[in-house]
């Protein structure tokens, strides 16, 4: 009886989204906006602590109350009783909306050719209707950065937010020009150069990098001294991170090209931001020292080296943290952005623990590329981004059941669920021929 | 002189056996666990005895028998080794992608038992592996199943000896890119894929045949036949056909998972599984019906157009259907945490714990055909099995130990930094892998000798 029961109430929990869905035949369900009160939720602010028993007014896109009792005649009352309201998780690294298919080469935008292409917006090829979006945003990733990748300098990271029918009305208000820098690693097994070679490769990658930021330097000064400049878009868009006016973002992750990297921006003068940073943990104290913020990942990832610890990945954001580098989380994901939580909670389980790992998927983000007045926490003012679970997001067994993206209530449907309510009780089902 | 080569080569032959016989075997008591057996459902504060590798005891306040060590794992939860049904981990080579049927070709003979994957498998809580040739071909070679006994230097000692043989077979886009659009041969569409199945066990038919008329005929006072040339390829065709073998096919669209059930059902082969199966979910009833069921990725989908239109769910629709289903990694990366995406079927669809877990242990042993050895946490079988701190579907689950045979391989407070067991000569710079997690997909690894003038093209694809 007690396993029925246990059978009944799973049951119950797999129509959850099917119950929030039933809709009549040609009916869509779009997101929307208004103004929305989510009353009486434990929530998880991230910067201000955990308030149980507390209601969050949504209205004109923002976060306008936060307390107990808020009344609001003409809200929707959405019933949050023993759920919990957390900030919508923010991916630091992704190719979301640039790929549709990996395999299929017409639905890939994100390495454009050339090895200085950094003029190339990641914002322009943003695909609003991409299936990976709708995929995502249930999971509670309700914000991405999303990264050309390539050559030295691929283009412009953007950040989106999940909803939008344009990619302006996605733009989150954050840009940064991507740099890979020249690496002294092998990019997988088929990679079969020598040692000599691949060191070769990396300093005439490193001299090229050299040229073309004199070159960018020249045109700047060239430029503010008022001297007619012929269209130069490379030279233009490198122009604005020495300018100061975009962060330069770079790719980096063999622990002595990370040195190296911490070296080379040492006098430069321009916004800095790490990203991956593999092998972190074996210079966390230098990348503490230089100040430069950090988005790693991914997290369940294998360790570089054969020698290392089999948890090097899992361990490398919290060994970070503790040595005083600011961490955030990436995915590094196209299709598998909805894993965001997956990996905070690893890093989480190995070292960084739940706390830090909530901030590294939400705050923290939002404080490195300079958005946290806007996002990144619970608190009033800020952008209506937030997510209602029936507990920790990080854990599989939690349903995200509400996700609010701009103050848009986003339908919590997508192929994935629609391919589940079709199929889970197929009519015909078994028949012989 | 003759004599004494038979003498020297029986001497050498008991001397393998004997190794084979030789693979360490532990005795241990875990003490004041949660156990989840995965079949006769969990048990609160209760002791697990093993001896001489195979648990002997299940209960409450079992006494350790004198030289038998004691594992305090108060708090913490006891679960079966966990199964991958399907990987490629240890093995050196991957495909002999030189014809759509390569049913002759043996993974066990490219076993690597120094591959660090194993140790780190071991980490995750994975003691088998179903090590499986590529999907180059229609019809693979055959794989084997490992038994993570790490520091083992004879191949031999990692292979599941008492496991039945188990073949590759592969629909779809793999074998028609590799032999009809790389080779210009049959298949290069999925009819092409049917006719080399069907075309394939009916040349085996065949050769059976004459083999049983040899055989008869030999039998025969004073006969004078002479044997039909013997073919190990067929062979193998005809073991399947002589349910002597089980069948791993990779798929993913409904329609070719159809097609091989039909070709099954024609042949009256029963011994089918299949794997990634991402369409499975239109076809489940059908699956469930007339197969082993299929072993699935949790939530991989879109890295190729097979698997677009392609759903988390698949996994829950498949066993709400009735099939037997596990989730697997095929990749060095995802098999270290097979737990937490066994978990994922809780977040897509609202599986039972039990039903989670079987996914990683019961459900593969099944598909395997081990489940009379392992795959449980029971009373004569043998003692695989995983201490994690918390729950093992918490997204914060950590192993702590991981025995296989009743012998423990990892242990987390024991943890080497580098547990290498071997170092080649060449490596005097280590070399550094970057985004190494595109290193772990390696159904198509080993094609590219073939395919010179597609300059790689191939290399880039995973699965």
């Amino acid at each position: 009886m007690k396993r029925i029961l246990k059978t009944f109430c799973a049951a119950l929990l797999a129509l959850l989204p099917i119950v929030a869905m039933a809709q009549i035949d040609g009916e869509f369900v779009k997101p929307r906006t208004g103004k929305f009160l989510l009353k009486n939720a434990t929530v998880v602010t991230v910067t201000k602590g955990t308030l149980s028993n507390t209601s969050v007014l949504l209205e004109n896109g923002k976060i306008s109350q936060i307390g107990a009792n808020i009344t609001a005649a003409d809200a929707e009352v959405i019933d949050c009783t023993g759920m919990f309201i957390y900030p919508g998780m923010i991916d630091g690294g992704t190719r979301l909306g640039l790929v549709e298919v990996s395999s299929v080469p017409e639905t890939v935008d994100y390495a454009e050719i050339g090895n200085v292409t950094p003029n190339m917006q990641a914002l322009t090829t943003v695909n609003p209707n991409s299936e990976a979006i709708g995929v995502t945003r249930v999971s509670g990733v309700t914000t991405v950065l999303t990264v050309p990748t390539g050559g030295l300098f691929p283009g412009t990271a953007a950040l989106i937010n999940l909803n939008g029918y344009t990619p302006d009305q996605m733009y989150g208000g954050f840009k940064a020009v991507a740099m890979s820098f020249p690496s002294s690693g092998r990019r997988g097994r088929f990679d079969r150069r020598s040692e000599e070679d691949i060191k070769k490769d990396a300093e005439k990658a490193m001299k090229e990098a050299n040229d073309i930021w004199d070159n960018a330097k020249s045109y700047l000064e060239l430029k503010k001294s008022g001297a007619e400049l012929s269209y130069y878009p490379e030279m233009e868009q490198l122009s604005k991170v020495i300018a100061g006016e975009l962060p330069l973002l770079i790719e980096v992750n063999a622990a002595s090209d990370i040195q190296n990297a911490i070296k080379w921006v040492q006098d430069k003068k321009i916004k800095v931001i790490f990203s991956g940073v593999a092998e972190g943990w074996r210079v966390a104290e230098e990348i503490a020292k230089s100040g430069i913020p950090v988005v790693t990942g991914p997290v369940q990832e294998l360790p570089t080296r054969q020698s290392d610890r089999y948890d090097a990945a899992y361990s490398n954001a919290g060994k970070m943290a503790k040595a005083g580098v600011k961490v955030a989380l990436r995915t590094d994901e196209e299709e598998n952005v909805r894993n965001l939580p997956f990996h905070a909670a690893f890093a989480a389980a190995y070292g960084l623990g739940k706390e830090e790992a909530l901030k590294a998927v939400t705050i923290n983000p939002a404080e490195i590329f300079g958005i946290a007045d806007q996002y990144g926490s619970v608190e009033t003012g800020k952008r209506a981004n937030l997510i209602v679970s029936t507990g920790d997001p990080f854990e599989t067994r939690s349903q995200i059941i509400h996700v609010f993206i701009d103050g848009y209530r986003i339908p919590m449907s997508n192929r994935h669920i629609r391919l589940y309510q079709e199929f889970l009780e197929r009519s015909p089902g078994l028949k012989a021929n | 002189m003759n004599k004494l080569n038979y003498l020297l080569a029986a001497f050498v032959g008991l001397g393998l056996s004997v190794a084979q016989a030789q693979t360490p075997k532990g005795s241990v008591l875990i003490k004041n666990a949660t156990v989840l057996t995965v079949t006769k459902g969990n048990l609160e504060n209760s002791d697990v005895l093993v001896q001489d590798g195979v648990i002997k005891q299940i209960g409450k306040n079992i006494a350790a028998p004198s030289g038998v060590q004691t594992i305090d794992a108060t708090g913490k939860f006891l679960m079966p080794g966990i199964i991958d049904a399907h990987s490629h981990v240890a093995l050196d080579v991957v495909n002999e992608a030189s014809s759509p049927i390569t049913s002759e070709v043996r993974m066990k003979d490219v076993v690597n038992p120094f591959e660090i994957g194993i140790y780190r498998a071991l980490a995750g809580g994975v003691t088998i592996s179903h090590a499986m040739h590529g999907s180059a071909n229609v019809v693979g070679g055959q794989n084997a199943t490992l038994k993570h006994r790490w520091g083992a230097k004879d191949p031999a000692d990692i292979i599941m000896q008492d496991a039945p043989r188990t073949i590759k077979f592969a629909l779809g886009e793999n074998p028609t890119r590799v032999h009809g659009r790389g080779n210009g041969i049959q298949p290069r569409t999925r009819m092409g894929v049917e006719a080399v199945l069907r075309n394939g066990f009916s040349e085996a038919l065949q050769y059976k045949k004459a083999w049983e008329t040899y055989n008869a005929a030999k039998a025969q006072k004073g006969n004078t036949v002479t044997p039909p040339v013997y073919n190990e390829r067929l062979q193998t065709l005809a073991d399947i056909l002589d349910g002597k073998i089980i069948i791993h096919c990779h798929s993913y669209r409904a329609d070719e998972i159809y097609m091989l059930i039909n070709v099954a059902k024609d042949f009256n082969i029963k011994k089918l599984v299949f794997q990634h199966t991402n369409e499975g979910f239109k076809v489940a009833p059908e699956i469930a019906e007339y197969t082993m069921g299929a072993s699935v990725f949790a939530d991989w989908w879109a890295y190729k157009m097979e698997v677009y239109y392609s759903t988390a769910f698949n996994a829950a629709i498949l066993q709400r259907n009735g099939a037997i289903t596990s989730i697997n990694s095929d990749s060095a990366e995802l098999i270290r945490h097979l737990y937490h995406e066994a978990a994922k079927t809780q977040r897509y669809g609202g599986l039972t714990d039990d039903e989670a877990l079987a996914m990683i242990t019961i459900n593969p042993a099944k598909q395997l055909g081990i489940d009379d050895k392992v795959g449980s946490i029971e009373v004569g079988k043998q003692a695989d099995l995983v201490i994690f701190e918390s729950h093992p579907l918490s997204s914060y689950a950590v192993p702590q130990m991981t025995f296989v045979d009743g012998v423990k391989y990892f242990d987390i407070k024991s943890d080497k930094d580098d547990q290498r067991q071997l170092v080649a000569a060449t490596e005097m710079v280590e070399p550094i892998f970057l985004r190494a997690n595109e290193e772990a997909h390696r159904c198509m690894q080993d094609v590219d000798a073939y395919f010179e003038a597609f300059q790689g093209a191939f290399l880039e694809e995973k699965h």
